[in-house]
């Protein structure tokens, strides 16, 4: 194997969420007609979990599916076995119309945790962060600022946020901004 | 004199000292002063000078409609011009500047145009600056954006020390105003379950209420507004936010809130401002009533105030505007200022009562504590000039004549209230005249409407009309409970607290005073303080035909700049409307535009600033480019390298340099910024014989082929090469700055026209890094990393091939963008940096050099290759560029091929593309015309072409350049003239657009 390398290989903050680059994740990107059984076999088989419903995730570890529209889902796995699992689903659904592209490459991702962070997404993104509007199981697709970013939460205060690797710096400093210290907004913590 | 009372003042605490300096002076004031309290109490009358005259001027209000009393505040990177003193909190080290005077505040020069102002009317500029027309840009415009404006601008080269920042909320209620009718609202919505927002503009709740006095369920009024706020903090669904004004209303409940975090508190880290980015179900305005000032003659000499102001400062902040203050009034309200005047233990030497019966049961009252009541009185003149020293009483019913004459040292006038319709109006809200109160009111049936055709914003309290305590509440409870119902909620049945009204006699409208008042007195009396327009100039405007509210606004300044008239503009329409002979109604107001009051730059921008101004898009060579020098060329937005400079190398050397090394060696590029789709189905073969205007079903797997696509207009929208990955795949190259911009395309077709096509599209730009290695080594560099057959015979031009460099996985599609032999290596963009480093190592022995995008300009430019955007502007078809040959005559159809049959796309004169030669070797400037014969209708010379791309070619050694010419490949050899801005001329000769390797013999090797 050679060096690989995420965007920002591993950078950290700490203000009022703890921003961290969660390094490489395997990502493939799955289109098709996700109430055919082949489909749903081929991305279930290879992620372990269930199918998720309308705007849902489900994850078990590194490996889940994301709902991103009507006709694709996102399949996660671990770094590694990203290019073994697009053989997989290709093989699983040979003589279906399904397009399986591993886009792993072209993604950064960011954890940020801590009391705060619905507060600190909310700076940022068109989106409902109370407890009511969004909590564990969700997934959005919006934006981040100017560019374009998906979101969902790995635990209680943690929320994983995807976005393109070319702007993972520009999303890096978006999120320091937003998280710095005396920025509280006093609404969701 | 002004100066602060022994006792009193609820929103001050008078063991916390807090000192600030203004014009340089040191002051003193108490925590929860404002700045206009804090100079009150400092005897500090004159604030500024008017706008226009230089008038000395004081403070009128005590809150967010003061027009005169704006500073400049702060230094550097914390300065800010134009703060309004009534809503600024003072803090120790408060820096405040009065604005609009030189040299001092106290002594002014410019105060001599209020000699001139007999020549300067309404619409002065506009008659006297007309002529001659070459004077306005030279001579006038120069002399009054010199004389105009407020406060100053910040130096160019400070930056805003502070930060700023966006959030969004989502609520189903958002409750704007929290005095009395907001909390009510806010209750009421709240225990109805609905979750809401309460915002206040200021640092207190309660609005002005507990000014005002009165009793809620028989407690003072007071004791109402500390439960209620308790009550509210104790319930989960509602937030609370002081300081926090709303200042916009836009369509499907959206609403802008401006909250100040650290105006007051500027040494506590975290951002200044917040601007609140909300979607409401349902917007409740409690935002109250301003009360109008009376239109008299020396209305604006230091010391008249508005009647509910001078209470204000008593009541709120312990200070006294003056021992002996003439209340004048049309109305009830301003007897509550006498009556707390009193109460201070000051002097009210009369009240004067425009209206002949006088008033109600607060009018008995103030006579009552002894107080001298005139009815039917007016003020014919306020005497003194930087401070009042007294006035002239006369008969309102009259013109003027001097009755009497009172010593005072403040004049406290209420011309009545107006209900702060603003926010109901920002989007559509509509506004009846109430005859009663002399005011605009919301009409409840017409609101403005959401998505669903409903009413989303909903007024209460004194903001829609119902000024009394007890209706307030009553109105607010309502609007409370219907808004959480309209947004699905159960309200509860509990009553509204009860208030009892005092009872008040009816207002009488006075719009100038006295009625009679001659020329010389309307001249004197002000509509608008900020913007200086007297009762006179809205007349003459009148006079002159300006019946239009909007026009006269325009025509006067009227209700212009940063108070947005909310002192003038109810009284200067009612003049108006008195000098065309129509009713108030038929006039109207002036649109009503967001924001409520001027919110700061830097909370608008919010994050974006410095390094996150924009996204910058990164390539994961990005830190190699960067640490060895590259000077940056934004594409899209990308950064690439232009080129990579040695220490004291000029961009040119270095990009003929580049250009040499790869011709003659090795060259390396960062192509990774070429956009990359892939295109899959059944029906991708078809779907991309639309999409190009070439044969892209043809293409065999393993294949590449070049390919342009036009929009259904014909005209060139991008072009690259595509590469057949399968029976059913097919990889997509784009421009750089194309990927999103054709995705979204395809993505069209797909989904509107050719929704039952088997095909799915996706971006896969960012996957890969993309590294071009070109030159005549290029090929040695990649056998000693690999095992795979590389032979021109094996990987021949235009295939692309999987390869293992080095135990590096790749892709490489032999293209070419340079005329050498070329190699484009794609790998998963973790891996990027690594191969770039291996290649980099493995073609040191040939020179290995990184070359940038004027390099790559330079060699397809020799090459005659045609660049997006260079050679089409959006305007160019392929046949102007004499790229038949990609164009198929066989296909029924493609994008664009009917678009292209149209006569004018068939035209023969339509410019064509050639390669351009100067005579001498020189370089023609970018985007230089070539000159023909005669002139046209505009008398400007005739052209007959432009050029398009041109260089240096370092190959060459001279200038080259393509251009677009009419009839240009038929006139080969012929030189024509292109004049540039550098004063000379560039001949030019026609020739073959190819100038370098015309059959390709270096590429196909």
């Amino acid at each position: 194997m050679s060096e690989t390398l995420s965007a920002l290989k591993g950078a950290r903050f700490a203000g009022i969420a703890v921003v961290t680059e969660a390094g490489l994740r395997g990502m493939i990107t799955v289109r098709g007609d996700l109430a055919d059984t082949d489909v749903k076999n081929a991305v279930t088989g290879v992620a372990g979990v269930d199918m998720p419903g309308q705007r849902e995730i489900n994850t078990v570890g590194e490996r889940g599916i994301a709902w991103m529209s009507p006709d694709e889902l996102l399949v996660m796995v671990p770094h590694g076995e990203a290019e073994q699992a697009v053989e997989t689903m290709n093989a699983a659904l040979t003589g279906a119309h399904a397009l399986v592209v591993n886009v792993s490459d072209a993604r950064a991702v960011f954890d940020v945790t801590g009391p705060h962070a619905r507060e600190v997404l909310g700076k940022l993104m068109p989106v409902d962060f109370s407890a009511v509007g969004f909590g564990p199981g969700m997934i959005r697709r919006s934006r981040m600022a100017q560019v374009p970013a998906a979101v969902w939460m790995t635990g209680e205060d943690a929320f994983r946020v995807v976005c393109f690797r070319s702007v993972a710096q520009y999303v890096f400093d978006l999120l320091k901004a937003a998280a710095a210290e005396g920025s509280e907004v006093g609404l969701y913590a | 004199m002004s100066t602060r009372l022994a006792q009193g003042g609820r929103r001050i605490d008078r063991r916390k000292s807090v000192e600030f300096r203004f014009n340089g002076k040191r002051l003193k004031g108490y925590e929860g002063d404002t700045l206009a309290s804090a100079l009150l109490a400092n005897d500090q009358m004159m604030v500024g000078r008017s706008f226009k005259y230089h008038r000395p001027r004081g403070i009128v209000a005590s809150g967010a409609e003061e027009p005169n009393a704006l500073f400049n505040t702060g230094e550097g990177a914390t300065f800010e011009p134009n703060q309004r003193a009534t809503t600024t909190e003072i803090f120790a080290g408060l820096e405040a500047k009065s604005q609009n005077h030189w040299p001092s505040l106290e002594f002014d020069i410019g105060a001599v145009n209020a000699k001139l102002s007999r020549f300067l009317p309404a619409g002065f500029y506009y008659k006297t600056f007309m002529f001659p027309r070459f004077a306005w840009k030279h001579l006038y415009e120069p002399f009054i954006r010199q004389s105009a404006g407020l406060g100053r601008a910040p130096e160019a080269e400070d930056r805003d020390g502070d930060t700023y920042e966006h959030f969004y909320g989502f609520f189903d209620v958002v409750v704007i105003g929290g005095g009395v009718a907001g909390l009510q609202a806010a209750k009421a919505a709240g225990e109805a379950g609905a979750k809401v927002l309460v915002m206040e503009q200021t640092a207190q709740w309660g609005g002005r209420a507990a000014v005002d006095g009165g009793e809620v369920d028989g407690a003072p009024v007071a004791d109402y507004i500390a439960a209620t706020v308790a009550a509210l903090e104790a319930m989960e669904n509602v937030t609370l936010r002081r300081r926090m004004m709303g200042a916009g209303v836009y369509d499907h409940g959206y609403l802008l809130a401006y909250e100040r975090l650290r105006d007051h508190c500027p040494d506590e880290a975290g951002p200044r401002h917040r601007l609140w980015r909300i979607r409401a179900g349902r917007i409740v305005t409690a935002t109250g009533a301003i009360e109008r000032p009376l239109s008299f003659a020396g209305n604006d000499i230091p010391g008249v105030m508005l009647a509910s102001a001078v209470r204000d400062y008593i009541v709120d902040y312990g200070v006294s505007p003056g021992d002996r203050v003439v209340v004048v009034t049309n109305n009830d309200d301003a007897y509550r200022t006498a009556i707390a005047v009193k109460e201070a233990g000051l002097s009210v030497p009369v009240i004067v009562d425009a209206r002949v019966g006088g008033g109600g049961a607060l009018a008995d009252q103030a006579r009552a504590l002894g107080i001298r009541v005139e009815t039917g009185k007016g003020i014919a003149k306020v005497h003194g000039t930087k401070r009042v020293e007294g006035v002239a009483i006369c008969a309102q019913a009259g013109e003027g004549a001097v009755l009497d004459e009172v010593g005072c040292d403040v004049v406290a006038m209420s011309g009545g209230w107006s209900p702060v319709v603003h926010l109901w109006s920002h989007c559509g809200g509509k506004l009846n005249w109430d005859e009663a109160q002399a005011c605009f009111r919301p009409d409840g049936n017409r609101p403005p409407t959401d998505q669903d055709g409903e009413g989303f914003v909903l007024p209460a309290g004194a903001a829609n009309g119902e000024l009394g305590l007890g209706a307030g509440l009553t109105d607010a409870d309502a609007a409370g409970k219907r808004a959480a119902d309209e947004t699905g909620h159960k309200p509860g049945r509990g009553k509204a607290p009860v208030a009892a009204d005092v009872d008040e006699a009816a207002l009488e409208p006075v719009w100038l005073m006295p009625q009679g008042a001659g020329a010389k007195l309307r001249m004197k009396a002000w509509l608008d303080y900020q913007n200086d327009v007297k009762v006179s100039d809205v007349q003459l405007a009148a006079r002159e035909g300006y019946e239009s509210v909007e026009h006269t606004k325009r025509y006067t300044t009227l209700g212009m700049a940063t108070d947005q008239g909310k002192l003038s503009n109810i009284n200067g329409l009612a003049i108006l409307s008195d000098a065309l002979g129509q009713p108030i109604p038929q006039t109207g107001t002036t649109t009503f535009r967001p924001p409520y009051t001027p919110i700061s730059m830097g909370a608008i921008a919010g994050e974006a600033r410095a390094e996150i101004f924009q996204p910058l898009r990164r390539t994961p060579m990005h830190d190699w480019h960067e640490a060895n020098g590259a000077h940056w060329e934004p594409v899209g937005q990308w950064r690439r390298p232009y080129c990579y400079p040695k220490t004291g190398e000029s961009h040119a050397a270095a990009v003929a340099r580049e250009v040499m090394a790869t011709r003659e060696s090795l060259g390396l590029l960062d192509a990774s910024t070429l956009g990359k789709l892939i295109v899959k189905g059944p029906d991708a073969g078809r779907f991309l014989d639309m999409l190009y205007t070439n044969m892209m079903s043809t293409l065999k797997p393993g294949k590449c082929r070049y390919g342009l696509m036009c929009s259904e207009n014909g005209f060139l929208i991008d072009d690259g090469v595509v590469a057949r990955l399968d029976d059913d795949t097919f990889l997509c190259h784009t421009t750089t700055g194309g990927a999103e911009r054709i995705h979204a395309h395809m993505e069209e077709w797909l989904q509107t026209e050719w929704w039952d096509w088997k095909v799915y599209v996706a971006n896969v730009t960012e996957q890969y890094a993309q590294i071009a290695v070109v030159g005549p080594n290029a090929r040695k560099v990649l056998e000693k990393l690999s095992e795979d057959d590389l032979s021109a015979e094996g990987f021949p031009f235009m295939a692309w091939k999987d390869v293992t460099l080095n135990r590096i996985k790749t892709r490489v599609y032999r293209i070419s963008f340079s005329g050498e032999l070329s190699y484009e290596i794609s790998v998963p963009a973790s891996e990027g940096r690594a191969l770039w480093n291996m290649l980099l190592e493995a073609g040191d022995e040939y020179g290995a050099t990184p070359y940038g995008t004027e390099a790559l300009h330079v060699m397809r430019a020799e090459k005659g290759f045609i660049m997006i955007g260079d050679e089409t502007d959006g305007t160019v078809i392929p046949q102007d560029l004499g790229l038949h040959w990609a164009i198929s005559k066989k296909k029924e159809d493609f994008l664009g091929k009917r678009a292209q049959e149209r006569s004018h796309m068939t035209d023969p004169k339509r410019w064509k593309l050639v390669g351009l030669e100067t005579v001498d070797g020189s370089v023609i400037p970018d985007g230089a015309y070539a000159v023909a014969d005669g002139t046209n209708a505009n008398g400007q010379r005739n052209v007959q072409g432009r050029v398009t791309s041109t260089y240096f070619s370092p190959t060459l050694g001279r200038g080259i350049a393509m251009g677009l010419v009419l009839n240009g490949p038929d006139r080969m050899g012929e030189v024509i003239s292109f004049p540039g801005t550098d004063g000379k001329t560039y001949d030019a000769k026609i020739v073959d657009p190819v100038f370098y390797d015309k059959d390709g013999e270096k590429q196909n090797v």
